[in-house]
């Protein structure tokens, strides 16, 4: 592969001069042009797709054994920015910053975290919004559909670029999971381990159902235009809709019902119109608002397909025989009140990986917080990466000893 | 029941030398080299630690307990949160050559369904227990009037996560009503130190604790 990189080798963020205990400090974010033609990408799908530009984030040091590197996935809304703050003045760090850091899950003291935005994003990555080389233009729906193993594809291009011939580990929860599985099943022997959280082995129907309805809400915005708005007003409303149906799927009753009963929202009776009542009618709402904000409508579109394609078992008579190929030490981890991705899901994985002779844990935290639980219950999960990845690390280097 | 309870029930962490304790002695002489083996109620996966250890096994846990499965993690274990009640469907006839309840059985709410399950699952079936019919246990029950709280049994009665209580003499004759066949038979009489004894007179006047390896017949 050809890469053509706006930057050079891998360097750690410098360290800021005030850094928050726990946090790694200021950050910069990172380009790199990948799979230029003629090696342009091949998709799933039959189309051929470059250059793809990734935008992508580091934290901590590649040691000389280049054995140190973790890739952690984003989910559906996420973005290359998982930790740390690209300026002083930045008011949210990035978005697992609870989980990445000196001293955390994923401790950067120890570890090289890389978090890149996938194929398909608007944060900086090849998307539906990025310019069509052959029209200068942006793609809108015209750029190609993506899968989750293109996405894989893609990371294991900037891997590759990176010059780490091993990932320690890939971690991510919700769609993140979703990649980190298909890291282990489509990539085995660039792999030691994963930390699926929160996810499936694939989209079940209410999954999709929730995808589409998502969907329908933006098609149904007038300005969404067949995906030809941006030179205009873009779909807000109807991104906004797909936004507050998806934040439903990710609180739970109990934990909606802990939030906001039906407390109403800056008055003490109702007005009986149908101005906003309810405090979680205004949460909705908000979350909308703050998200069109920050995503474009197709990229939502294609996301969301990637995430309905995504089937591990597809082609093969049991998901048991689709894992066949999975050799990762795998940490797979459910909440007991996720219901987008029921923890049945999760241990159906794990029983597949057992059956197969795999090296598999599962462990279930008791959260009401909903799907959530995976960004919410950091300590539950810090108690469990932190050992599993010092065991994978030193399984590693002794294999590593072993074969010298 | 408790995290605390089920800790302390199960398997107490082994901060000294877990061969010391007769039972995981007895199994990591008895499992042959690279056997696969599936400890239901695994706690902190000292066991475990110990056959993977010493016999090169593949090792699998089941426990409910989140810190036992932490501990587990940390010692590099596979181990799966689960609840015992829920009986071992996701697991394939014969999958393993060793499935172990090391003082699980009283605690789960179907034995007989364990059982089954474990022999479903397992070429062969390890139990221990604490055999209630041990003599210091016969005592305080006739001279206390009192459940027995003791070594062996450190409950109150509405504390105590045992809630089938058995006998050397009731799983004997549970095997025979039940297609089991007893391949090997260790007795003690404390679960540290003393001798392990396959032959001990009266056992179930003298042994504090039993351990059958058992197979269908």
């Amino acid at each position: 592969m050809t890469t053509h990189s706006h930057d050079h080798a891998p360097v750690a963020a410098a360290p800021a001069a005030s850094v928050e205990p726990g946090s790694v400090g200021l950050v910069q974010p990172r380009r790199v042009e990948l799979f230029a033609p003629p090696a342009e990408l091949e998709l799933v799908s039959g189309a051929r797709l470059g250059p793809v530009t990734v935008q992508y984030e580091t934290y901590g040091q590649l040691n000389a054994a280049r054995d140190n590197a973790i890739l952690i996935c984003h989910a559906l809304s996420g973005d290359a920015h998982a930790a740390g703050r690209h300026a002083p003045e930045e008011r949210e760090p990035g978005w697992w910053d609870s989980a990445i850091g000196p001293g955390k899950a994923f401790d950067t003291d120890e570890h090289f975290v890389i978090c890149s935005n996938f194929l398909a994003g608007c944060k900086g990555t090849t998307g539906p919004s990025s310019p069509d080389p052959a029209t200068g233009r942006p793609w809108g729906i015209r750029f190609p559909m993506v899968t989750i193993r293109d996405m894989v594809s893609v990371q294991r291009g900037l891997i590759d670029h990176l010059g780490i011939p091993r990932l320690l580990a890939v971690a991510g929860g919700s769609m993140g999971g979703m990649q980190a599985l298909e890291w282990a099943v489509s990539c085995p022997d660039r792999v030691e381990a994963i930390i699926p959280i929160a996810t499936t082995w694939r989209l079940s129907a209410q999954g999709i159902a929730f995808n589409e309805v998502g969907r329908q809400a933006i098609y149904a915005d007038p300005n969404w235009n067949q995906g030809d708005y941006y030179a205009g007003p873009s779909p807000d409303a109807g991104l906004a809709i797909a936004r507050m149906i998806g934040h439903i799927t990710y609180l739970s009753d109990q934990s909606m019902h802990r939030k906001f009963g039906r407390n109403l929202q800056g008055k003490s009776n109702y007005d009986y119109s149908f101005a906003t009542e309810f405090q979680v009618e205004s949460y909705l709402r908000h979350q909308g608002e703050k998200f069109i904000q920050r995503f474009d409508a197709n990229s939502y579109l294609y996301i969301t397909k990637a995430m309905d394609y995504f089937n591990l078992g597809e082609g093969f008579p049991s998901l048991r025989a689709s894992l066949g190929r999975l050799r990762a030490k795998s940490l797979l981890i459910g909440f007991s009140s996720d219901w987008l991705f029921p923890p049945a899901e999760m241990r159906a994985i794990a029983n597949a990986l057992r059956g197969n002779g795999a090296d598999v844990t599962y462990l279930e935290i008791h959260s009401d917080a909903g799907h959530d639980a995976f960004l919410l219950e950091t300590a539950g999960i810090t108690r469990a990466i932190r050992p599993f990845l010092r065991c994978a690390h030193t399984e590693l280097r002794r294999r590593r000893e072993v074969s010298l | 029941m408790s995290a605390a309870a089920q800790a302390a029930a199960g398997r107490p962490a082994e901060a000294v030398n877990p061969l010391q304790r007769n039972d995981f002695r007895v199994l990591v002489e008895l499992v042959e080299p690279n056997s696969r083996v599936l400890d239901l109620g695994c706690g902190d996966g000292a066991l475990l630690a110990l056959l993977r250890e010493h016999k090169q096994a593949t090792c699998y846990g089941v426990e409910m307990d989140p810190d036992g499965i932490l501990a587990c993690i940390g010692k590099g274990l596979s181990v799966f949160q689960g609840n015992l009640d829920e009986g071992l469907r996701d697991f394939e006839d014969q999958s393993f050559d060793y499935v172990v309840s090391d003082q699980s059985l009283t605690e789960v709410r179907r034995p007989e369904f364990m059982m089954r399950e474990m022999l479903r699952v397992g070429k062969k079936a390890v139990f221990c227990f604490p055999n209630f019919a041990h003599w210091r246990i016969r005592l305080q029950l006739l001279f206390r009037g009192r459940m027995p709280v003791d070594e062996v049994i450190p409950f109150q009665w509405f504390e105590t996560p045992n809630i089938h209580h058995l006998t050397v003499a009731d799983f004997r004759a549970f095997c025979r009503h039940h297609g089991m066949r007893v391949l090997d038979q260790y007795f003690f009489r404390s679960l540290r130190g003393g001798r392990v004894s396959r032959a001990m007179a009266f056992p179930n006047w003298s042994a504090a604790y039993a351990l059958f390896v058992t197979a269908r017949r």
